[in-house]
């Protein structure tokens, strides 16, 4: 027996045949998982199809029989919102978007000027404030909305002073604009971090030849660095968008009636105790009150997961 | 007076004292390069400079102006980094104008100024593209036409070329050269690398652990280096370095190289070395350039003081248009720099020959040149 015996051969592998039951396990299961996930999705959305004697007759998974738009016209600007005067969830919708767009930006932009200032000008102490700013990230909500109340109580009786002295409020004491104070304080220290990582691996150089160049603070914040921070924006922006857009506590807490956001008015049409359940109706509305956020990760999304990778990896 | 003074300059971190009293002064027109290992300080006293980090104490002036607290933009200095740092989300022409469009320069005349920047630099056609489209000589050439068309005062460099490949930065190397020697600038530069600082300098200060080892033309710090460590810093091959002794005979001085199982070899001291500074029995180290230690042949002719010595060749390295020859003297390596076609063979006994006029004596203690 020579060594060259002893040494056991590597099996020799059949690659295409192995790697088709694999590929065959691996799509099978996908596709599983796809189903289990648009299940919900594909059931709303015939619901919301159905005229209501088909819903509470028929099959949940039956496609309609005799498809109708009725429930979405109804619920977008006729259906009866808990006690409220107004028609539809279309002015609630506008609130949310009111309420969303300057909360993301604010929020966002803010978020990279800490970045900024807490990687490119360091000061005394910048650890510090970002752990700070770190743990609003990991504060439960709940623990903060009394506080909160009270400042927006304070902010509010502000604005009543302004408008026994100018007759405007300016905005103070604003559901909107509250909500928005609200989701732009509790944003910060998710965005803080987002581009603080981001700018933690921005070439320090390029700072310094700005420097040089006669750039100040906010020119190479606005030339330099913004320009240069897509990724971290798209996924700054999706994810603020989304929290904004979905949350219920702060909205159910500090708006009421007709100023509430979307999900708040979603939430009183379908909780109704009265009448029958008109789930077509609720269907359709939860498919508006979710669409935004859909659209936000449809166009952007591929951003998403590149931006969130990126600096994970040099180059 | 000089056109950049530094002195007294220290910058401490904490307790980290980075540069410890720099004096420097560099002539308008004359190009400096600080050169010494990584983390010697070189390029904290370039940002120093650059006006980039701050200054604990000492000054730093500009044709006679005290620079030290004012910010970089103001200082009338342009400075090359290592990576370029050219901005991405710009054209290589905004590249260039950005510092005058911080000026706020009109744009007619910013235009004019990069115009007449990439004809000098020959990058007229790339003015449109992102720095991302371009290869890295391309980048180089145009962070130097950032600098130049400010035409600053002091042009500042920092390891501007560790980024290419061997043979861009060999042109990259006559490029700056030549640029200098257009424009007159006045340019300190920093390099770990000490054939740059050779090739390029007017004035080259070597530093070490934040303290400068000794400032001077290429020649001085090549042939009366100061001390230890720039004898064995610069050059490539290293200096060879040799432990010796001195003796007296017939009332010259010598120095004696012992040898295991040979002779030693006894060589008159080195021309440039005091006399009155070498004590009897006192123990020196021999330094010669590998280029000073040859064949008995082809030593140089004009050499007023030569000595001769027989030795065992170990290696030998051809590397086309020398042949460095590697020999063992009194416990150390000794390199020769010989001729391509020299006659060596590893393993024979050969004639080798020192010439004295380039070699060099430090005290062992002191680590100084005597």
């Amino acid at each position: 027996m020579s060594a060259a015996d002893l040494v056991v051969s590597a099996p020799v592998r059949e690659p295409a045949r192995h790697s088709a039951t694999t590929r065959f396990v691996i799509y099978g299961l996908l596709v599983v998982f796809a189903l289990i996930y648009i299940v919900p999705l594909v059931v709303m959305v015939m619901t919301s199809l159905k005229p209501l004697d088909e819903v509470t007759g028929g099959n949940m998974f039956a496609l309609p029989h005799h498809p109708t738009f009725d429930p979405w016209v109804q619920a977008w600007g006729e259906a009866r919102i808990g006690v409220s005067e107004t028609a539809g969830i279309k002015g609630y919708f506008w609130n949310s978007i009111k309420m969303v767009v300057p909360a993301v930006f604010i929020s966002t932009l803010l978020g990279a000027l800490n970045g900024y200032v807490l990687t490119k000008w360091r000061f005394p102490g910048h650890k510090l404030v970002f752990g700070m700013m770190l743990f609003a990230c990991f504060i439960p909500f709940q623990s903060v909305i009394i506080p909160m109340a009270v400042i927006l109580g304070e902010l509010g009786a502000f604005g009543n002073r302004l408008i026994d002295l100018t007759g405007m409020s300016f905005g103070f004491g604003n559901p909107t604009v509250n909500l928005v104070i609200v989701h732009v304080i509790y944003g910060l220290g998710f965005t803080t971090l987002f581009f603080r990582n981001y700018y933690e691996v921005f070439p320090t150089e390029l700072i310094k030849a700005a420097m040089i160049d006669g750039a100040g603070f906010f020119q190479i914040f606005r030339r330099i660095l913004l320009p240069n921070s897509a990724p971290i924006f798209i996924v700054t922006v999706i994810y603020q968008f989304t929290n904004i857009w979905n949350d219920f506590l702060f909205g159910s807490t500090f708006a009421a009636g007709d100023q509430s956001p979307m999900t708040v008015a979603l939430n009183n049409l379908v909780n109704t105790s009265t009448g029958i359940v008109e789930y077509n109706v609720n269907m359709a509305a939860a498919i508006i009150a979710a669409a935004p956020t859909l659209l936000v990760y449809i166009v952007a999304g591929r951003y998403f997961v590149r931006g969130l990778m990126a600096g994970a990896v040099k180059g | 007076m000089a056109f950049l003074e530094i002195s007294g300059l220290r910058k401490r971190f904490g307790a980290l004292e980075i540069l410890k009293g720099i004096d420097l002064t560099l002539d308008k027109g004359g190009f400096l390069v600080l050169v010494g290992p990584s983390g010697c300080g070189k390029s904290t006293l370039l940002n120093t400079i650059a006006g980039l980090e701050s200054i604990s104490s000492g000054d730093i002036r500009i044709d006679g102006h005290t620079i030290n607290d004012l910010h970089p933009s103001k200082r009338d200095i342009a400075m090359v980094f290592q990576s370029y740092a050219l901005y991405p989300n710009m054209s290589v022409a905004q590249n260039i104008a950005f510092g005058m469009e911080m000026r706020g320069v009109p744009k007619p005349q910013r235009d004019k100024a990069v115009a007449d920047v990439a004809k000098t630099l020959k990058i007229e056609h790339l003015l449109s593209r992102r720095p991302s489209q371009l290869s890295g000589g391309q980048r180089q050439r145009v962070a130097m036409g950032r600098a130049l068309v400010r035409q600053p005062r002091v042009f500042l460099f920092d390891e501007p070329l560790s980024n290419l490949d061997a043979k861009l930065r060999v042109d990259m190397r006559v490029e700056i050269k030549r640029l200098h020697q257009q424009t007159g600038a006045t340019i300190v530069y920093v390099t770990h690398d000490q054939i740059e600082a050779m090739t390029l300098a007017t004035r080259i200060a070597v530093l070490k652990d934040g303290e400068l080892q000794q400032v001077g033309t290429p020649n001085e710090i090549y042939n009366a280096p100061a001390n230890l460590f720039v004898a064995d810093f610069m050059g490539s091959p290293a200096m060879n370095l040799l432990e010796g002794r001195v003796a007296r005979a017939n009332g010259a001085t010598k120095v004696v190289l012992e040898r295991k199982d040979h002779e030693p070899i006894v060589i008159a001291a080195p021309p440039c070395a005091d006399p009155s500074k070498l004590a009897e029995g006192g123990k020196v180290i021999f330094g010669i350039r590998p280029e000073a230690v040859n064949d008995r042949e082809s030593i140089d002719r004009n050499a007023k003081s030569v000595a001769t010595f027989n030795a065992n060749v170990e290696i030998v390295e051809p590397a086309g248009s020398d042949t460095f020859v590697v020999t063992h003297i009194a416990g150390k390596e000794v390199t020769a720099r010989m001729r391509a076609d020299a006659d060596v063979r590893v393993g024979e006994s050969h004639a080798f020959a020192f010439n004295l006029d380039k070699a060099v004596l430090f005290d062992p203690q002191t680590t100084r040149r005597i």
